[in-house]
């Protein structure tokens, strides 16, 4: 990717608080126009960071930002033209959502009739309109979070920040929310980088995903890649479920590594970030790649005993003691099938060398 | 089903709301147990003074009961000319029975706010009327001091006829009635009263809007300081609160003293010449620094309690949509704030209309309040019911302040911490 077609770029940057600590080391990063992409991490692992850096409130101790090619480190918040979500919403109490929505539009002077139009247009796609009057408390935490989704695209920007806008949603409203807002980022097609630590709502909302530990990019890529293909164990571990075995490796040859377990045993890898014999790895295997009753081609065949069921409506998850590692987890669709599954019962379990990715053996 | 109203009863057959009441009643009951001390003290050390004052300062009876029957008399007399014999007789009859009961120093004092003048008179005539003949009490009592020959004395006693009177309240605002009952001022070098009312609504609106104009800066950096920092700051703020009010009045006149700490610097570095020191103290300016100063606290800390709510991402919020540093703070966190300074303004300026202390020691001719005037009645003049006047148009003052305050802001949205 070159600086000439990216529409944001933090090139090379870092920050520090306090001298002593770098919060984001050595940050490059490249958003094109039209994405969505959004910033996925723990908490303290910098993505917030960035963001604010982005919006103007923090300024980058080393490094550059540049938007649209332009760098923007010198230029003050309010003349960036960026529109920003908060996490509480920020929305104006003593104003009503008419004002809220109307301020931006304000402060650019524009005529009463285009306000009007606008803040018109922006409320009917946030399928508010009629509720101009309301003051922000008179809203239901739904409708606040609409209220500043709207309020943050009604003056036009290309860019569009949200820093969890959801976290303050119950589960329901949230999932319907993570809808709408994608619709409407399609439906205009801005630029949005979208901050949370909700793993699913980065994996349904994103374009591309930038999976953020320790002030720094674990893994830039598009949803589906980052959960089938993580590259190494911290995404491996953050996004979706994961069974993990440590171990050395004692073979590789062919795309495929031999793995000797430290708690015995051994499996057939595909290798990721290991080269040579004798390296240590973390092999990362989701729950869902590992079946009962495994078919002949399967290079990994095992037996394992069930230490616990744990039942979920539409499908089971069964704790297994597999190659010593008792936090094995397996995935059981709820069919009237499978009567064998019962605490204590030993099963036979397989997997595809592919799916179990030899990874760094640093651990969280 | 039919719209009849039937009675719901509970379980055990008792109509429902009777139930409902007699629980409610006990917790009620009990409830107002425990606020039942406070509202006693209550009643006995703030409402019943209050009515006591109001009672006080227009309690004229002390001169009716002591001249019953010159009253009685004086009901023919016209108030044109001099009173006829009858009248003075029965005052005669009525100093007699006040000296018998020693009672007449209390009636000169009384007379005497009315008129200057009585106090020696009636001192003379106690003298004099041991050795009166009986009979002809005009002539005697006329020859014992030529104001006793002055219709207007006597008029002067005539007013005090009523047992409640309003005159107080008009020497309040440097008023009186005169003999046709119409109010009219006092001559122009007596007016005292007014340019005091102006000079404390006027010290107190500016007491409020310096330590307003102080407090917010100091409050928004205790709002947004790190906790390390804005503790200390809270310390520095709060230090006066743990000083003797006295003790601060006096440091003030420490510094402010012409041969004081601030002159001596303002001399050192040059600024003002040794001869030409500045007059900052037993004037108004005294009464503005060290009010301003000593009130500071209760402007910051509804201020702070207010600014400690106002989410920082509202800023930015308003920031990121455009609004310029100034726009964001005018429209957005100003606004925001308004419960606080309307808080704080109020408690300042309440305080400030009624203060004492700090006027009466570094406040000198020209600083002085309006309570300063008060206590000088209540210690010096013994003038009770006119300091319980003024007292009184003082508190109304203040309701008027909230009144005007409730209909402009709302009361509801006041906030103290």
């Amino acid at each position: 990717m070159t600086s000439s077609k990216s529409f944001v770029k933090f090139d090379k940057v870092d920050k520090s608080y306090d001298g002593k600590v770098l919060v984001v080391k050595d940050l490059n990063l490249d958003i094109n126009e039209g994405e969505f992409i959004t910033m996925l991490g723990p908490s303290g692992s910098g993505k917030t960071t960035c963001l604010m850096m982005l919006a103007g409130f923090e300024t980058p101790t080393n490094g550059e930002i540049y938007l649209d090619s332009k760098p923007i480190s010198r230029i003050p918040p309010h003349k960036r033209g960026i529109g920003m979500v908060f996490q509480n919403y920020a929305l104006f109490p003593h104003l009503t959502v008419y004002e809220n929505l109307a301020f931006p539009l304000k402060v650019r002077k524009l005529s009463k009739d285009d306000i009007d139009k606008k803040v018109d247009k922006a409320l009917s796609m946030v399928s508010l309109s009629g509720f101009e009057k309301r003051m922000p408390n008179q809203l239901s935490g739904g409708q606040q979070q609409r209220v500043a989704v709207a309020r943050s695209l009604v003056f036009d920007p290309q860019l569009v920040l949200m820093d969890e806008p959801l976290g303050a949603l119950d589960k329901n409203l949230r999932e319907s929310m993570q809808y709408e807002i994608k619709h409407i980022h399609e439906s205009i097609g801005v630029t949005v980088v979208y901050v949370t630590h909700d793993q699913s709502e980065a994996l349904t909302m994103s374009s591309r995903i930038a999976v953020f530990n320790d002030g720094k990019v674990q893994q830039l890529s598009t949803p589906d890649k980052l959960y089938e293909e993580p590259v190494n164990s911290f995404v491996a571990e953050f996004i979706g479920e994961n069974n993990t075995f440590a171990g050395e490796v004692t073979d590789i040859s062919g795309g495929k590594c031999k793995v000797k377990l430290d708690t015995g045993g051994e499996i057939i890898s595909n290798p990721i970030s290991v080269k040579s014999k004798g390296e240590k790895t973390k092999v990362s295997l989701r729950p869902e790649r590992a079946i009962i009753d495994p078919e002949e081609k399967m290079d990994n065949k095992h037996k394992g005993k069930i230490e616990e069921i744990i039942y979920h409506g539409d499908h089971a998850r069964v704790r297994l003691n597999l190659l010593g590692n008792k936090e094995f987890i397996l995935k059981v669709p709820n069919s009237s099938a499978r009567m064998d599954i019962k605490r204590g019962n030993e099963i036979n379990v397989g997997w595809n060398s592919h799916d179990a990715r030899a990874l760094d053996p640093k651990s969280i | 089903m039919s719209s009849e109203t039937q009675k719901i009863l509970t379980t055990d057959g008792i109509p429902l709301e009777v139930s409902l009441k007699k629980v409610e009643r006990r917790n009620k009951f009990k409830a107002f147990l425990l606020v039942a001390p406070l509202l006693f003290f209550l009643l006995i050390v703030y409402i019943s003074p209050i009515f006591g004052m109001l009672f006080n300062s227009v309690d004229d009876r002390m001169v009716t009961n002591a001249l019953p029957k010159t009253y009685i008399a004086m009901e023919k007399w016209d108030g044109k000319e001099l009173p006829s014999e009858e009248v003075f007789e029965a005052f005669y009859i009525d100093f007699q029975k006040l000296m018998d009961e020693e009672r007449d120093g209390k009636l000169s004092t009384q007379l005497n706010y009315t008129k200057n003048g009585f106090k020696s008179i009636i001192k003379k005539l106690r003298r004099k009327s041991k050795s009166f003949e009986e009979g002809n009490y005009k002539e005697q009592i006329m020859a014992v001091h030529e104001r006793w020959a002055d219709v207007e004395y006597w008029r002067a006693i005539q007013r005090r006829a009523p047992a409640y009177s309003y005159s107080k309240y008009l020497k309040g605002v440097d008023m009186y009635e005169n003999e046709d009952g119409k109010f009219v001022q006092v001559e122009e070098d007596r007016r005292i009263y007014k340019k005091l009312w102006v000079r404390t609504l006027k010290i107190a609106f500016y007491v409020t809007l310096f330590c307003f104009l102080m407090a917010y800066p100091i409050a928004h950096l205790l709002a947004t300081l790190p906790m390390k920092y804005s503790n200390l700051l809270m310390i520095c703020v709060l230090l006066p609160f743990w000083t003797s009010l006295l003790v601060r009045t006096a440091s003030w006149m420490i510094l402010l003293q012409q041969q004081g700490v601030v002159n001596d610097f303002l001399v050192w570095i040059g600024f003002v010449a040794d001869d030409k020191r500045l007059e900052m103290m037993y004037n108004e300016t005294g009464t503005y620094i060290a009010m301003t100063q000593i009130l500071l606290p209760f402007m910051v800390l509804p201020l702070y309690s207010v600014m400690k709510t106002i989410s920082p991402s509202l800023v930015r919020a308003g920031k990121s949509l455009g609004g310029t540093p100034f726009i964001t703070f005018w429209k957005v966190y100003f606004p925001l704030t308004i419960p606080g300074i309307g808080a704080g303004s109020l408690l300042v300026f309440i305080l400030a209309i009624g203060y004492y202390i700090t006027p009466e020691l570094v406040g000198g001719a020209s600083g002085t309040l309006i309570s300063n005037q008060i206590a000088y009645h209540m210690k010096y003049t013994l003038d009770w019911s006119f300091a319980s006047a003024m007292g009184l148009m003082l508190l109304v003052g203040v309701l008027a302040v909230y009144w005007v305050y409730n209909k402009l802001v709302g009361i509801d949205n006041i906030k103290l911490g």
